[in-house]
This record gives structure tokens, sequence and C-alpha cells, in this order.
């Protein structure tokens, strides 16, 4: 997949799968993934404009990133602090199209947070994806806690923090990356860069290419990946995961993704981003990429991949009728779960 | 029961709760091989290991926000603020995150999590060693608010505090570590988070105070009882969840309530208890409730006659009580 890398920074060509040893099994159950967290992404804004989703916040554009990272992690053992952005991590994490369906429509049975959170904001015990709020990088911090309490009782788990590139400007940010420096704790930075902050461009957020190079800093290696490349990106995280395991301790990855999508529903990129770039960026699309490799490869054919999206589009269908006929939060529980309750 | 100075209690509690439970763990800047600032955490270090009583980088955000993370895997961290002047960084791990976690998550995460930090003035420590913070805190639902102004209650409220399945903030009057001394219960004894103790009863005046004031509240109470001023001194020990009943029937009783703390009086924590009294005691009150409180500058300077100043103190107290007792 080398040959169509994303141009802004210089990262070594992806192994293959074979030489990542990835089965066609497993290739194809991340590109139903990535295909099934599209499918509802879009949907989420037809929801939009229906009037039925009130707030939208999207990760088209940064699903092989995710997918590819997941597939690096056991699932329900290690941790993610996710954020808004992290729709197909979450998924391949285990969250079901309902689960996340039932935030958007914020309903009673949402698993992430009972209805009370906006949509995006994640969390899944079953999971361990860790609850998020909407104070960016804030989590980064708390994947170095649950890093450190791996590492001191010896439980071999693996903490991941996702953000986005703008995020890194944060204190928290800095505050993580150099405490889990100082203790070589089994934590993994995944910073997804899409060039945007909202409106704000990469370079007015940090005046270095990627900000890879800033683990140096903290102790760590920096891997610059093209996150449009499902196969570098698992290559980079089996890396950062064996790392963290074998208690050589963390890594920061940055991964380089683009962002179909406005910021959010409340938000209109076209006022900041020249239409070209807007243009240029959605001919790379991350889950056709992956495709294209897939048939290359001989590991799908036409009809399969057509009866793999109407499968995503059978079970995102089902989501939303599930969810839209859920009850929302009684009233009377407002004041519930301020604190533990009795029993 | 043995005698001791407050910050022994706040020591013996957290080797208490580490001996008991392994989960427990205590981090901080200089909490180590110095044993802190204070030396809250003396000899913690020597029987518990470094990975249990940690140095921290000097980041108060990731001190709070490492704990909440560590809580999240199945331990039970008792950050130490250096001073609770420099808990400021850390307010957004506090507000946003801990405070939160569990009512965001609808039930499915807690944060058991325990913050300390020395407060308060009269020391010379100026206007960065000298805040009281707990009208910050107290305003926020999902924390715990505890002051303790006994060893006894030190001891059994930060005990009580690791075992409380929500965040706690403990903050505890520099001024009276070394100064109050008393009891120390044993290791069975929790002082229960929540209710409020009655220090001294009496029925002309209802009296709320915490921390450091509580001693000088009831100073004040005994200069002015030679005088035929009965006052009934509370110690609030929990400011949030706060005991309205205690307060609201002491009330009751006397008919004349005041509020002392050292904290600027605009916004302070008295000024929430006043309008409790106000609001649902109405009907009892004989005269319009009094605060006395450090005045409406930013911080406490730390010359000595602006220092005096600024503390509130017994004789200001007592004149306080004295105008009361006569409207
Ligand atoms: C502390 C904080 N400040 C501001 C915001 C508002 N805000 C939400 S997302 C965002 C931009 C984040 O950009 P980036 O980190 O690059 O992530 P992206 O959205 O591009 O994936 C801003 C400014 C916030 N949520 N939290
Ligand atoms: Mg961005």
């Amino acid at each position: 997949m080398s040959d169509e890398r994303d141009g802004r920074t210089a990262t070594s060509p992806a192994p293959s799968h074979v030489q990542l040893g990835l089965g066609r099994e497993q290739l194809l159950t991340m590109y139903r993934q990535m295909v099934l967290a599209r499918a509802i992404d879009r949907r989420m804004w037809v929801l939009n404009r229906q009037g039925k989703a009130p707030f939208v916040i999207s990760g088209q554009g940064h699903e092989a990133a995710q997918v590819g990272a997941a597939h690096a992690l056991e699932p329900g053992k290690d941790w993610l602090c996710p954020y808004y952005r992290d729709l197909a991590f979450c998924l391949a994490l285990g969250m079901t199209p309902l689960d996340f369906l039932l935030s958007v429509y914020a309903r009673a049975a949402d698993p992430n947070s009972g209805g009370r959170q906006m949509p995006s904001h994640f969390g899944l015990k079953r999971a361990r994806i860790i609850t998020t709020s909407s104070v960016v990088a804030t989590q980064v911090v708390h994947a170095a806690g649950l890093a450190y309490a791996s590492k001191v009782r010896g439980l071999g788990e693996v903490a991941v923090a996702c953000l986005g590139e703008g995020s890194t400007s944060e204190g928290d940010w800095h505050e993580a990356l150099n405490f889990a420096g100082v203790h070589q704790l089994p934590m993994i930075c995944i910073v997804q860069d899409n060039d945007y902050a909202i409106s704000v461009p990469h370079r007015l957020q940090m005046s270095v290419e990627s900000v890879a190079s800033r683990a140096v800093g903290y102790g760590m290696p920096g891997l610059p990946v093209d996150g449009g490349d499902l196969l570098a990106m698992y290559s980079a995280m089996r890396q950062a995961v064996e790392r963290a395991r074998s208690g050589e301790g963390p890594t920061l990855i940055d991964a380089k993704v683009a962002r179909f999508t406005s910021h959010s529903s409340d938000d209109d990129q076209r006022r900041y981003r020249p239409q070209e770039e807007l243009e240029a960026m959605l001919r790379k699309d991350p889950i056709e990429r992956f495709r294209i490799y897939l048939q290359r490869h001989s590991l799908l054919s036409d009809p399969e991949d057509e009866s793999i999206q109407r499968e995503a589009t059978a079970q995102v269908d089902e989501a939303v009728q599930q969810a839209e006929a859920a009850p929302s939060p009684d009233v009377a529980d407002l004041a519930r779960h301020v604190f533990a309750e009795e029993g | 029961m043995a005698q001791g100075t407050l910050i022994e209690g706040i020591r013996e509690a957290m080797a208490e709760e580490m001996e008991r439970d392994d989960r427990v763990w205590v981090l901080g800047e200089d909490v180590g091989r110095k044993g802190g600032v204070f030396l809250a955490t003396e000899g913690l270090h020597a029987r518990f290991g470094g990975d249990r009583v940690l140095d921290t980088p000097l980041a108060e955000s990731a001190i709070v926000g490492v704990a909440i993370g560590s809580a999240l895997n199945g331990l039970l961290p008792v950050a130490e603020i250096q001073f609770a002047d420099f808990i400021h960084p850390a307010f957004d791990q506090i507000v946003s995150e801990a405070a939160r976690i569990r009512y965001r998550s609808n039930g499915e995460f807690g944060c058991p999590i325990v913050i300390r930090a020395p407060y308060g003035g009269g020391v010379h420590g100026g206007l960065y060693h000298s805040q009281s913070v707990e009208a910050f805190y107290s305003h926020v639902p999902g924390l715990k608010v505890v002051i303790p102004s006994t060893p006894e209650d030190a001891k059994g409220l930060l005990k009580a505090a690791i075992r409380d399945p929500d965040p706690v903030l403990l903050f505890e009057h520099k001024k009276c570590y070394r100064l109050i001394k008393g009891e120390l219960p044993g290791s069975d004894h929790l002082t229960p988070i929540g209710p409020a103790a009655v220090r001294q009863e009496g029925d002309k005046i209802t009296c709320v105070a915490w921390g450091l004031m509580v001693h000088y509240c009831l100073e004040a109470a005994t200069t002015v009882a030679e005088e035929g001023i009965s006052v009934e001194v509370i110690d609030l020990r929990t400011l949030s969840p706060l005991d309205k009943k205690t307060i609201l029937r002491s009330v009751e009783k006397t008919a004349r309530a005041m509020v002392v703390h050292e904290d600027n009086l605009t916004g302070g924590f008295g000024a929430e208890i006043a309008a409790i009294i106000a609001g649902e005691g109405f009907e009892f009150l004989d005269a319009p409730v009094v605060r006395v409180a450090g005045p409406d500058v930013p911080a406490m300077p730390f010359n000595k006659p602006q220092e005096d100043a600024f503390m509130p103190n017994p004789t200001r107290i007592a004149q306080a009580m004295r105008d009361l007792a006569a409207y």
C-alpha cells in the first residue's frame, strides 16, 4: 500500500499482510469494521438532517488508523481512553451499532452514558473503553494512571489514549507523556493528525511536521505512520504493543489521517479549507485503499464486497430502528449516580 | 486512647489503610524519601516501597489524572497536593473528570480517589501558601469535601475517605498540624463522612465553622461565656455533602446564627450556609445571619500586620458574638 502513501510525512512502506501474518478472515473483519463504521457515521448525518440527531461528530477518514490499531490489542484486556472520533476503534473493540446508536438518540439504555453525554463520548465498561469528557487531552493522563496500575500490579495490560494533533498543545498531554516516560509505562498514545483542530491548521499548533518528533523529549520512540494505510498502522501498533507488554515502555504514534467531514455538525469546513484541498483529500479514502489492496491480492471479490456493504447497511437499519424505538431516560433519574448507590 | 497531633492522625490513617489493603497507594511531590514537606507521609516510603509511595513529577494535573486512571484500574490512590494553593492546575481533572466520571457514565465507572491538601493561613505563607480553596470544590456535585479539626477526625475521616467509593478532597489546616493535639483512635475507628459535630453546646448563638476556625470559635465562645453568652459551636467536618439537619436543629434552639471562615467573604462557603438558614430556618431566627470571614482581597499578605488583619481571630469572633447576642 506504500505507493498510495500520504505525502505529508516520510514513513516506511507498510509490510504486506503476509509479512504481518494476517490471514484472510482477519483482513475481512478489519474491512467489515471500517465499512460498518462508515455506514453508521454517514447515517448519523442523515439523522442530523432529519432533525433526529442534534449533534454529530465524525470519524470518517480515520477508520484505517483506528481499526489497524485496535487489531494489535487484546479486546477486554487492554484499555482504551478514546476521543470523539474513535467510532471505528470502539466497534473493533466490541461496541455494537446499537450501543452507539442509543447514544445518538440519547436513550436510557445507552451504555456509554445513559443518554447523558453528547454522542461519540464513548465509554463501555465491558470492552474496557474508559468514559470520556469533552475536555480534550484529559484522557491521556488517565491512560498513564491505568498503565501505572497495570505495571505495579503486574497485569500485562496496555493502556491506549487517542487524541487529535491540536489537543497535543494541551498541558495534560505533556504531563501524561512525561509521566509515562519517567516510569516507562505500558502506554501508547495515538495522535490522529488530521491537520486541523476545528479550523486551526497543524502549523499553528506545533513547529514540527510530526508530533512524533517530540517523543525523544519523553524518552520514548515516536513513530510517524500513514494512518490512511491500515496495515502500516497495524504494524506500528503491534511494535508498540510488544514494547509495552514486554516492559520496554511507552510509544507515541503519529497517525496522519484525513478529516473528511466538517469538525462537527455545527461547523462548515468550506469556510476555512480550500476546495482543491477538500477534493484531493476525498480521493484518498482509507477504506477504498484497503478495498483495492484486498482485491489486488484476490482476497475480496466484487460480490463479496457488495454483500459486506449490504450487511453493514442492514445492521445500521436495524440499530437505528431499535434505538429510535427505545425509551428516553426518566426525568426522575436526573439525580442518580452522583455518588455510588447503596447496596 | 493514644494522644497525638493532627498530622500524626493523617499519617496513621494512611499507614493503617496501606497495611490493611494493598490497593492503597500514595502519590505526590516529595512524598517519598522526604515524607512530604510537612512530613505527613514520613516513614511510608521505607515501609511500603517506592511503587506505593511515589514521588511524582512536579505536575498537579498529572497527579490527579494518574490517580484517576489508577483508580479505574483497581487501585485506591491517596494523592497529595503539596499546598492547596497549587491545586488549581488540577482543577480540571478534579472537576471535569473525577467529579463527573460516575455521573457521565450513568454509574458504570466510579472514581475512588482521595486528594489531600494542606490549606489555610496564619503561618506567614504569603499569597501562595495560605489559601482556603474549599468553596471551589464544595460547589461541585460529585465531590466530597472534608476538613478535620481534631486528630481523631483527621485519622477517622481520612480512613473513611480512602474506603469511600467516590472522590473525596481532604483539606488539612497546616496551622493545626502540630498545634492541635488530642486522642488518636485505634485502627477500627472511622469518622463517617457527612455528619457535623457539636463541639460545644449552647443556647444563645449557633456558630458554624471548620478547620482552624473551630478552635478560634471555641476560644471566643469561652470568652463570651463569662459574659453570659452561651454559644453552640458546630464543627462541620464535612462541607459536602452538608449536614443541614444539625445546623437547622441548633438554630431552632438558639434563634441566632453565625458562620466563620478564613476564606474571603464573597462567594465563600458561609454564603451557602447563611442561605440555607435563611431559606429553611427563617421562622427560627431572631436576627440576621452573620458571616465572619477574610476580606475580599486576592490573597493573604506575607507581612504580619496585614496577615493578622486578614485572618479571623478569637477576638474578632468574640466581638461578632457579642454584637449578635445584643441584636
Ligand atoms: C480543553 C478544550 N478546549 C477546547 C475544546 C473545544 N474543541 C473541541 S474539539 C477541538 C479541536 C480539536 O482538534 P484536534 O485535537 O486536532 O482533534 P480533531 O477534532 O481534529 O480530531 C476544540 C478546540 C475542548 N473540547 N476542550
Ligand atoms: Mg485535528
